[in-house]
Formats: C-alpha cells, structure tokens, sequence
C-alpha cells in the first residue's frame, strides 16, 4: 500500500508553502533536517556547535561527500558534513520546467578558456544537498577491471593504486544500496550478480540504440540506472517524466539526496546546507577546521580530519585558496598537481531524422547503451575506450544544441526544430587523456562571498581528437544502420570532470593515496572525482560512491589500529545509541 | 537609399511568405493540461509567471537598447505573424539578466552577461549606422541578417566591441540566451509538439509511434482534422 505524502499523483500539492525559499534561509536546523521523502515532514539531526571538534567535517554532499558522510556515521565517527547548495525538497520544490530547475547547477561564475574550452553549468557539477546527483543522468556503470592499471596493462595514462577485484565488491554494496535497475546479465566484463531491480522498459529512442547495434554486430544492453523500476520505501518507479537532467520531482531517482543521506542523519551526522567553506586552516602541519559563509558571516567549524568532496573545479579551488605561510602553494600540493589532470570525458552525439515519431523526451534519456568500445581494442587508432547511449534532450536544451552546435538560427531553426518529436541520437561518454596542462586556477576575479573564482582551462590532445571521429563514424553507421536520415554530428560536448587531485602511490606524482588521504598533510583526505588519474569511457557516480565506500572502511580500519593521527575515538555505541 | 529598404531581395522572407510555418499539431495546447495531474504546484507556479511577462517588461536593459534587443530576437526566432500566444522573447532575456540567472561559466574572451549584451547591443547599432545610415531596428530583415551574419563569422570590428569578439559575443550570448528564451515558452512546446510538465503522472507509451492520450498529436498529410481532435482532447484526460 501507498503512503500518502510520498509523491503519488493523489498527493500532487495544489499549493506551495509560500515564502519557503532553501536558497535564501537554511532549512537543517533547529535538530531537524528534511524529510525529503515525505511533503512538508522532518526528521531529527543532530547538531554540533563550531567549536565542538567534530571527527570528520565533509565539505561537500555529493556522490563523494554524501556517501561518505553515511558511512562513517555508521562507523560510529561524528561527521559534520557542509555543503554550499540549498537542501530541496524534491516533492514540493521541483518545477517540470528547464529553465527553472537550472537552479541545481552550480551556476556561481567560473571562467572557461584553452583551446576547447568546456561547457559548465548544466552537465557537470551541481549546487545543492546531494551534489550533481540530484540532476545527474543516473547511468551506473563499473569501470572495465584493466582501468585501473591502464599504464601497465594498456599503456596510457597512470595506473590507479586500487585493485579492481576489491572495487567489485564495492560496486556491487553502492548498487544494492542503489537498487540499480539493469538486466539479468550483464555482456561485458568479469561476472557479476545480477543488477537488485528489473531493467526499465525501452523508449523508442532506446530501441534505436539496439537497431543500430543489432545491424552492426555488437551488443548491447538496457543501461543500468539509479531510477526505480518498482516501488521502493516511500519511493514510487519512474514515471517517464523525462526531466532526470533537472531534478526528479517524484523521488523515483535514487540519488544522494534521498539515499545516502537520510542514512546519514539516521547514523547522527550533521547535514548543513548553505554553508560554503572558503578556507582550510592549518597549523603544525595538520588541518584543524574549516571557515564557511553560513546566514550571512564567516564561521569556523572545528575538526580532527577535513575531507574536500566538492568535485573537480571546487576541490583544487578550496585546496588553493587555502595557501598559508606553511603551505604557500596550497594545501596538498607538495607534488604542485593540485588542480592538474583535469581530465573530462567527451559527450559528443549524432542525431538524425526518422519516419517513426520518436518523443525521445519521454523516459530516462539513457535507458540502452553499448560498451563494445571500452571492452574491444582491436580497430582503434588511439587509446581508451568509450560508450555510447540514447538521450532525450528536452526543448530549450535542443534548441540551444541547434543553435550552438550546428550554427542554425531565424526560420532554418524553427523549421528543423518542428522535427522535435522524429529525432533520435546516440550520445559517447568517452575517455580523455589525463593531461598536466588541463587544469583549475584562481583567476583574479572574486565571487560573491569575495573568494577567488575558478579559471578552468581545457584543451584536446590528438588522441582526444582521434577517439571523437572514431565514436562520431561509427556511431553515424549506427544511426544510419537503424534507419535515421539527415545525420549531423555534435563535435563538441564533454561532460563528467574529473582528476585535479589524483590519487596514486607515490606522492611526487600523486596528491593522495589510495585511501584518498592526502600525502602532505596526514589528516586531509580528499573523496571524489578528482582523486581519479584517468576517467575511463563511463559515468563515474558509480565509481566515486565505491570509492567513498572503500575509504569509509579504510578509516575505519586505520582508526583501529591507532593510525589515524590524534582522530576519532571511533565509538560505534555512541551513534547507535543516540539514533535509537 | 539605405539598402534595408529593398525587403523584395530578401530570399528568406519570400521563401516565408509562400510557405508559412505549418501548424504541425493543430489544436494542441499545453497550457489545458495545468490543472491536471501533468501540472503539481511548482510548475504551476513557474509557467504562470513566465506568462505575466508582458512583450514590453523590460528592467535591464535602457530604452535605447530594447528595440535592438527586440530586433535581434524576432531574427533569432522568428515568430509567425498574428499567432496566438506571442512569445515575449526579449523580455524573457532581459528577466534572465534581470535576475541574475548565471549559465555558470564564460569564455576568457568575454565580459560578465550583462555588461557583454550591452556592449553587443550598442556596438551592433554601430555597425547598422556605420553600413546603412539607419539604427540596427530601423533596418529591414536582409540588412539585420547580413549584420548578424558577419557577427557570427567574427567580421564586425567597430570599436564599439572594444576587446569583444563579435563571434564569441553571437556564439556565447545572443544564440543560447534567445534560442533558450524562445522554447522556454508554452507556445514553442506547442510548435514543437513536446508533451510538456508530466509530473507526477508521466508517460505510460513509450515505444515507436506511440502517443499517450495528454500528448500532442502530429496532424499527418489529408488527416489534419483528426488531429485537431485529437488535441482538443488531450485536457480531458
């Protein structure tokens, strides 16, 4: 049975509360933070004052932050956990509406230059309670097991200090907890059990995908993804709305939001929304707490251990902010990598005209995809691998792709764009070369809490080059193969960043460890996409939470055996007490 | 005479005028389905509004600069003549800069969006004055294409861009925040033929050629009629 308040098309709220804006006035507080799955309800969280030295402060609530926030909770630590973004309430706060919901991008300036400059905004880091994953596409993909020693065991890039044997278990308790729909079995790769929920029924769009797959030889799959595909909790299935990209309004989407963090609250950790961290402070070689912009001042929470989990562009960013006397190029920056390797992976896409009406906004924009070019090496004339997927763009963001992309404005645009509902594409995430000279930088400019903005600089090398014109050929056999017409590439989208603080073995050319615990400074540990040295041609939401997963146990582990330098008194009675 | 006076050369008009855009989903409106299960409160709230944007609302940009705006936008999309549900398309743009609304990132090479539109604007009035005589909204369709033409190819220098490139300044502000404006609004969705909000009741058809009984129905050739039914209904489920 149905819980009222928990989204059904029953519940749909007629009217909102008014003057109840997360963006201007912090909704966890007061012992209570929301409950996001329930209209207008809470659930109590504990709450520590600045100067309580807390074990961990998490500056970010992402698939990084956020999981990890869950997890050592669990473990027993006390966890404060920050984040700059607003805390939504999905059922009340998300419109059916683009331009609206673009309120979930991290949108604060930020400049973009080198010679492919990227795209920010809309396909890249969030600003809210949950990181990107309130707006992320949720494809849940395991690296190929050879990712993790691609120097050694393909010859490009670095190799990650990880075991990929061990990350499989990991995959495996971030998709349980996820319940992943995806198939029964899964075409590439080293077994694994079969995905917790049932594959989602395919779009029409999806269905071109496996057309063209079909023709070419190759397989494909239904792409595993973090929706719902039968009731969950006080989660309902998908509905098909289509706006994955913009907030699920419904909870059907099993992002950190709704996931990790109530597990979090539930375990005694402190969420804190609209809290920016401007600066690590340090003396004696060791971090002792953050400062952070809260209703208007500057605050210093204290901390035993400081994780930076605020992805690619704000993690280099708080890391160089933090410069002082003691580390004058930075915190974690003896090797000087901080914010080198930015490493993002290409999003370029063919589209094409069919009979069939396609309504390609309806459902997930990804529900097939093949991995044949992760898992097959032979026929390419560069390294790394890369997938491809249906999408689903909605209006505004096709008419943009039309205009920017393929240069079509006045009656050429409006005329191609009545095509809307007989398009269908194939979109790559591929795998960019880590490269020392793509990075993030202060510029001069400052933000509206004062703080210096990030300068993010992006350049293709010719392998980059290469991997795009194979994906862009054979994706366009593809479409073609599944009968799509007037084909036209999108040569230049990327998505998905990632390096910048990559993990490794040896701190001359690492910035962390393996436990993503930083070389210089032994009680900072950095926990999301920006500890990854290369980024592999999938989504890495899945690979982070694993990542945040193992790092939680590997805390865990070191605070057991006394190795964790002065932190955490870990008690796990502590916790569970207080949480009865 | 200043050539904009010449609209009988412009290809694009006559081609236009001899082949209006079709109404390819005849009755359909997405607004009929707002007091539905399609529609909860937020997205209600958002849609109303945008729609009390008046054509003329206009809080960012001065008086001198909103008819170049206006000019711009009805050449970045332009609309059929006497279609209801005129699209306020300027307006639109100067709410999003009005209000702050950030894409999150900019091009080395350009200014913040605000003060990038005004120089834009200003500096393509010079260019009209410059080449025809006249003010870039005094000018007809051809001459107001062939200036945005060359601004898309990075071929106007006016010094009225200052260190601006015309190109980037098209590329990265004028085509995204107009082409963004313009399908943000309920009558593009009709235009295109997008189911439109769908939260909470979503979709059930998914697979080819098929259409849930709230979504657009596309009027095809000699069966126009039965789509215009079709789409009248599409408020009663």
């Amino acid at each position: 049975m149905r819980l009222p308040g928990t989204g059904n098309a029953a519940d749909n709220p007629q009217e909102r509360t008014p003057g109840d804006d997360p963006r201007q006035v912090p909704r966890a507080g007061n012992g209570r933070a929301p409950n996001v799955m329930r209209i207008g309800a809470w659930v109590p969280m504990r709450q520590y004052v600045d100067d309580d030295e807390v074990d961990f402060v998490i500056v970010g609530t992402g698939a990084g932050g956020g999981t990890l926030a869950a997890k050592l909770a669990e473990h027993g630590f006390t966890v404060a956990a920050l984040d700059a973004g607003p805390y939504w309430r999905p059922l009340e706060d998300f419109a059916s509406d683009e331009m609206h919901q673009s309120k979930l991008y991290w949108t604060d300036e930020r400049i973009v230059d080198g010679e492919n400059p990227l795209q920010l905004g809309s396909n890249n880091s969030g600003k809210s309670v949950g990181g990107s994953t309130v707006h992320f596409a949720m494809v849940s993909l395991r690296f190929r097991p050879d990712w993790f020693k691609a120097r050694s065991l393909l010859g490009y890039g670095a190799d990650w200090p990880l075991d990929w044997r061990e990350m499989w278990d990991y995959y495996g308790e971030v998709e349980q907890t996820l319940k992943i729909a995806g198939p029964v079995t899964y075409p590439w790769g080293p077994k694994r059990s079969r995905y917790p929920y049932r594959a989602h029924e395919l779009s029409a769009s999806a269905k071109v995908l496996a057309r063209g797959a079909e023709a070419l030889g190759i397989a494909w799959t239904p792409t595993p993804i973090a929706t719902l595909s039968a009731p969950r909790g006080d989660a309902p299935p998908c509905v098909y709305r289509g706006f994955c990209t913009l907030g699920c309004s419904t909870n059907a989407k099993q992002s950190v939001l709704n996931t990790w963090l109530p597990r979090a609250l539930k375990a005694g950790a402190e969420i804190r929304d609209l809290a920016m961290v401007g600066r690590i402070e340090t003396k004696h070689g060791r971090a002792t707490g953050v400062h952070y912009h809260r209703e208007g001042r500057w605050r210093f929470q204290r901390a035993r251990n400081v994780v930076v989990a605020g992805y690619a562009i704000e993690t280099p960013r708080l890391l160089l902010m933090s410069a002082s006397s003691e580390f004058p190029d930075g915190l974690a920056n003896s090797s000087g990598l901080v914010g080198r390797y930015l490493t993002v992976q290409g999003n370029q896409a063919v589209w094409g005209v069919f009979d069939e009406e396609i309504r390609s906004y309806k459902g997930p924009p990804s529900l097939a995809i093949t991995e044949h070019w992760n898992y097959e090496d032979r026929g390419k004339d560069f390294s790394g691998g890369y997938c491809y997927m249906s999408q689903g763009p909605l209006p505004t963001l096709w008419g943009k792709t039309q205009a920017t992309a393929r240069g079509l404005w006045g009656e050429a645009l409006v005329a191609e764009m009545q095509r809307y509902n007989h398009v269908a594409g194939l979109k790559v995430v591929s795998e960019y070369m880590p490269q020392a000279r793509n990075r993030v930088t202060l510029a001069e400019e400052t933000d509206q809490y004062r703080l210096p903005i990030a300068r993010v600089t992006y350049s293709w090398c010719d392998n980059d080059r290469a991997m795009n014109r194979h994906a862009l050929a054979f994706m366009r056999q593809a479409l073609e193969a599944a009968g799509g017409r007037e084909i036209w590439d999108q040569e230049n989208d990327t998505c998905h960043l990632n390096g910048t603080a990559r993990m490794g073995d040896d701190p001359r050319t690492s910035v962390v460890n393996a436990d993503c615990r930083s070389w210089d400074i032994p009680n900072l540990w950095i926990c999301d996409g920006s500890v990854f040295p290369t980024v592999g041609g999938v989504n890495p939401s899945l690979t982070i939470q694993a990542i945040a997963c193992r790092t939680a146990d590997r805390i865990k582990a070191l605070a057991a055996c006394g190795d964790l330098s002065g932190a955490a008194s870990a008690s796990p009675k502590r916790a569970l007490a207080w949480a009865s | 005479m200043p050539e904009h006076r010449i609209p009988a050369s412009d290809p694009l008009k006559t081609a236009r005028e001899n082949d209006p855009r079709r109404d390819l989903y005849p009755g359909y409106d997405v607004l009929s389905k707002r007091d539905g299960p399609s529609w909860n409160a937020m997205t209600r709230e958002v849609i109303a509004e945008r729609l009390s944007i008046g054509p003329e609302t206009h809080h960012f940009f001065t008086d001198d600069e909103w008819p170049t705006l206006k000019a711009i936008c009805e050449r970045i999309v332009p609309q059929p003549p006497g279609r209801p549900g005129w699209i306020p398309v300027a307006a639109l743009v100067d709410h999003k800069l009005h209000a702050g609304e950030r894409d999150g990132y900019r091009y080395a090479g350009l200014p913040e969006q605000g003060e990038a539109w005004r120089r834009g604007l200003q500096a393509l009035d010079a260019e009209a004055q410059r080449a025809f005589g006249a003010h870039f909204h005094e000018l007809g369709d051809w001459a107001q294409d062939k200036l945005l033409r060359a601004a898309e190819a990075g071929a106007l220098t006016d010094p009225a861009w200052e260190d601006m490139a015309s190109d980037l300044f098209f590329k990265q502000r004028v085509l995204p925040d107009v082409v963004k404006a313009y399908y943000a609004h309920p009558t593009a969705w009709n235009e295109i033929g997008w189911g439109g909000p769908a939260s909470p009741r979503g979709y059930v058809r998914m697979d080819f050629g098929r259409r849930d009984p709230w979504e657009a129905a596309e009027a095809k050739p000699g069966h126009e009629e039965e789509a215009r039914r079709a789409n009248l209904r599409v408020s009663r489920w």
